[in-house]
């Protein structure tokens, strides 16, 4: 045979190589999954931390080994407040901040504004606006075919009435009543007979790589500290290299116990211990950062999904469960926010990184969709940069 | 990855694919679909303006083929803008003439440097290279050390020091020069573009280091700013590429058409999954294909190529097509498979793959695989050629040696049985029987596989050259694995890439 024949031969040869095993195993999972959904699932279990008997469609209750979770030594030597504390003037720094990434919607805007009449224009003008602004194709159409409606039937009368319509809806969109943080120990269930009091309050804090997880969870642990709550964090990014270095600056800095386990150990047992070392310390509040984790890989969200679990047994009780969300993020967002909501039962947003020139208006759409609100925002990397959301500021700053 | 833009498409052409005639309405229609498609996915709402219009200047109008279906056209049509502007072809890298290379990468917060800049570092080990990475974050906690975590996974020596980053990276460059380290990487702290003092900060780095290449680093999951924040960077630094993280999420990735599309530069590298080795080089003919549902399966073979153990691969390879695939094979096979990456990048690049397949792939981990090793490590020989001996008794003593249920034992032979008894089809057309089998496989649970992507596969793999063979032509360019030495990859894969226009086995479309 001809040499180059054979060549192009084995290339394919080892593309069929390649492919049998891959969907050999995928395919055995897939019928493994759908076995287990069935309820004749003998997946062995963990340890203490993870006691329970996996539940339909689990598929990685697979012996986890459990690492031991070092505590370390809190940083009590001088939790130091910052000596300076920075001014928090949270209303007026968002606006300013924002501020500076002000200017493209504007043009749009004004560009409508400036004409005098309503034509097709406008509305092309204000969907591209939308658009931009990362709102998305469902919610953009949504938005501009109600105020067609009320252009219309006379309702609205001019490209001024117009853009405040179009920012009244918005606002409306994303004013809810759920927009507040849980208060630490409100809401605590009852004591039930034969289980331990739940004293400790669990805040957990998801979402994909590298949106600010553990920033976030350092901001709070600022925020809360400052104002008198003390917290615990725990470090349940374990997979992440040096996430749990960086966390514990942050510890560090805010004068919050840190509890770390060890690099690729079981970051459910991280979260357990740290809830089981709060209510030995009388800690009301337990911030446990998670992994960034594409909301795709099922694996994944399973780990996660073990971890409110486990965040959940008393004495712990999860209170929050944000989704941290970064304003870059485009249509994807709502594909996040949707598995998220659905594998955690997430409670709100944290929209981060909005000091940038990204709108963030993907949470509109999520808004709308999920009626998932948006809780806190992220201005800048300053501890002090993590404000609660203001819908009027954050529509404003928009346009 | 852009599965969901194949799927709007694929449901959009599939209707006109019964169609005789294309009509301008027919075009309208398509264009409205492609439009919000694209917007879905988040691609940059003036660069999808330019697109439908251009593929509607070319559709409108357009002379019917006699050979190609309306239908077919227009996905040439939109398959050949896609490529158009994604770029046309891979970037290669050129080597300084005097070392060391300098690589700069700079973006956003989050957007995954400090994980690619380790990626990259480890792909220009495997390119036969030497590299130093420098870890100019100081900015974000911790940022250093997990530089050198990822280093030492790499292999690769981690250089920093606690200075200012304009420091850091002047004496990382004088480190890599006393080390004879031929190729710099420089991670950077994530900035915004707006942050004027952090971008006259990146601008001095730029300046000490005089980088070869300074690469843009775009989460696959932005929107619309991808934009902005591309023309930003680029007017601060003057970009040569783009790398683009985070691919094996679900997120559409038109950031990648986008930022191409307006600053002019290549997406250089994509990044595909979190292991060290899901990384490579972007290839935009065949990321047009993907779009269109076609699959990838040379960067497939590259990645096996990259490492497979050769030997083994042909030999499994030989006994499916002989039909005498056993447990023991299997197992080996595995083995290989596991090197090369995660079981779900490798399933997004195989054209037809069903989506439940698909599915289930994401969810295969280490602990999956890990389960079905024990199952045959825990078989005798024999029953690993011939698993029909496997009775209840056995089954037991294999559920235990292994850690695992009879259940879970009864489901692997099941799987096994079933796959033997399709492979045994596959030796009868030789190497088009293989494949034509195989789409079978695949396609399974899902009625996505087509004969048509089947073939598509086929002349990717190398039907081009079967046939140029067969009408007597000189034969195509080496394929990468007769010159398999250790040798630089990169050279060899550039001419592949540009003499596969002329119809040897790189070539991607031949259809």
């Amino acid at each position: 045979m001809d040499a180059a024949l054979v060549t192009a031969a084995s290339d394919a040869l080892i593309a069929v190589a390649v492919a049998v095993p891959v969907c050999l195993v995928a395919g055995g999972v897939a019928i493994a999954t759908r076995r287990r959904g069935r309820g004749t699932d003998g997946a062995a279990r963990s340890d203490g931390a993870d006691a329970e008997v996996a539940g339909a469609g689990r598929m990685t209750a697979v012996l986890t080994p459990r690492a031991t979770p070092e505590v370390a030594p809190a940083p009590t030597a001088e939790p130091a407040p910052p000596p300076t504390p920075e001014p928090e003037a949270e209303p007026a720094s968002y606006r300013g901040r924002l501020g500076k990434a002000r200017g493209l919607l504007s043009g749009y805007l004004g560009a409508v504004r400036a004409k005098g009449r309503i034509d097709a224009t406008t509305w092309d003008d204000l969907e591209e606006a939308l658009i931009r602004a990362d709102v998305g194709v469902g919610a953009t159409d949504a938005l501009l075919d109600d105020l067609r409606g009320r252009v219309k039937s006379g309702e609205i009368d001019g490209p001024d009435a117009l853009v405040e319509s179009l920012k009244g809806d918005l606002v409306a969109m994303l004013t809810t009543d759920g927009s507040g943080l849980a208060v630490v120990g409100a809401d605590r269930p009852g004591p039930v007979e034969g289980e331990t009091a739940r004293t400790v309050d669990v805040w957990l804090f998801v979402g994909v790589n590298g949106v600010g997880k553990t920033t976030t969870v350092g901001k709070v642990a600022t925020r809360l500290t400052r104002a008198g709550t003390p917290v615990l964090l725990a470090a349940g990014d374990t997979f992440r290299a040096a996430a749990g270095e960086q966390l514990s600056l942050w510890a560090e800095r805010s004068g919050a116990d840190i509890v770390r386990g060890a690099e690729g150990g079981d970051p459910s047992s991280v979260v357990f211990d740290a809830v089981q070392r709060a209510a030995a310390k009388g800690q009301p509040l337990v911030l446990a950062d998670t992994a960034g984790r594409l909301h795709n890989k099922v694996n994944l969200i399973e780990e996660l999904k073990k971890i409110r679990r486990v965040s959940d047994r008393p004495p712990g009780h999860v209170t929050e469960v944000l989704l941290v969300l970064d304003a870059t993020t485009g249509q994807n967002g709502l594909a996040q926010a949707k598995v998220f909501l659905d594998a955690v039962d997430v409670s709100g947003v944290v929209l981060t990184k909005l000091d940038g020139t990204a709108k963030g208006g993907i949470v509109v759409a999520i808004q709308r969709e999920l009626g998932l609100p948006v809780k806190l925002v992220g201005l800048g990397e300053g501890p002090g940069d993590l404000v609660d959301f203001d819908p009027e500021a954050f529509v404003d700053a928009l346009f | 990855m852009f599965e969901s833009l194949t799927d709007r498409f694929d449901g959009i052409l599939t209707r006109l694919r019964g169609r005789g005639r294309l009509t301008e309405a027919d075009v309208d229609e398509v264009l409205r679909e492609i439009r919000t498609a694209l917007l879905e996915a988040d691609v940059e709402i003036g660069v999808v303006r330019k697109f439908t219009t251009a593929v509607r200047d070319r559709c409108v109008g357009l002379e019917l083929s006699q050979s190609l279906s309306p239908g077919q056209q227009v996905i040439k049509i939109v398959n050949e803008e896609l490529v158009a502007i994604l770029g046309g072809e891979t970037l290669q890298i050129r080597y300084a003439s005097r070392p060391p290379t300098v690589i700069l990468l700079a973006g956003l917060q989050g957007s995954g440097k400090t994980t690619a800049s380790a990626k990259l570092a480890r792909w220009f080990k495997q390119q036969g290279r030497n590299p130093l990475l420098v870890g100019a974050d100081l900015q974000r906690p911790a940022a250093v050390e997990q530089l050198q975590v990822l280093g030492g996974q790499a292999g690769v020596t981690v250089f920093s020091e606690a200075t200012d980053p304009v420091a850091v990276a002047t004496a990382g460059l004088e480190e890599a020069k006393r080390l004879g380290r031929d190729v710099l990487i420089v991670d950077t702290a994530g900035r915004l573009s707006i942050d004027e003092e952090l971008m006259d900060e990146i601008r001095d780095i730029s300046g000490s280091v005089r980088p070869d290449y300074t690469f843009l680093v775009i989460d696959a999951m932005t929107g619309q700013d991808a934009v902005s924040t591309a023309e930003a960077f680029h007017a601060a630094l003057t970009l040569d590429g783009v790398i683009l993280t985070k691919l094996d999420g679900d997120a559409r990735g038109g950031a990648a058409l986008s930022v191409k599309e307006v600053v002019g530069r290549p997406i250089a590298f994509a990044s595909t999954g979190e292991k060290l080795d899901d990384f490579d080089q972007f290839h935009p003919d065949r990321m047009a294909d993907r779009i269109l549902g076609m699959g990838d399966v040379l960067s497939l073979i590259e990645q096996a190529e990259r490492t497979m153990d050769q030997d083994v691969a042909t030999k499994g390879a030989a006994a499916i097509i002989e039909g005498r695939f056993t447990l023991e094979d299997f197992l080996e096979q595995l083995q290989q498979v596991e090197k090369m990456g995660s079981i779900s990048g490798m399933m997004s690049l195989i054209p037809g793959v069903s989506k439940d397949l698909k599915r289930a792939s994401e969810s295969v981990g280490d602990s999956q695989i890990g389960q079905v090793k024990a199952i045959i490590f825990s078989m005798t020989p024999r029953e690993r050629t011939d698993p029909s001996i496997i009775d209840g008794g056995r089954r037991v003593r294999i559920a235990n040696g292994s850690g695992t249920t009879t259940a879970d034992v009864n489901a692997l032979l099941k799987q096994f049985k079933d796959m033997q008894k399709m492979m045994k089809g596959f030796g009868k057309g030789g190497m088009g029987g293989a494949l034509g089998g195989l789409g079978g496989l695949l396609g399974r649970g899902g009625p996505k596989m087509s004969p048509q992507a089947m073939s598509d596969m086929a002349s990717q793999m190398g039907g081009s050259d079967l046939a140029a063979l067969g009408a007597g032509a000189p034969g195509g360019p080496a394929s990468p694995f007769t010159g398999a030495g250790g040798g630089s990859k990169a050279a060899k894969k550039g001419k592949g890439g540009k003499k596969g226009k002329g119809g040897g086995r790189v070539t991607p479309k031949s259809r």
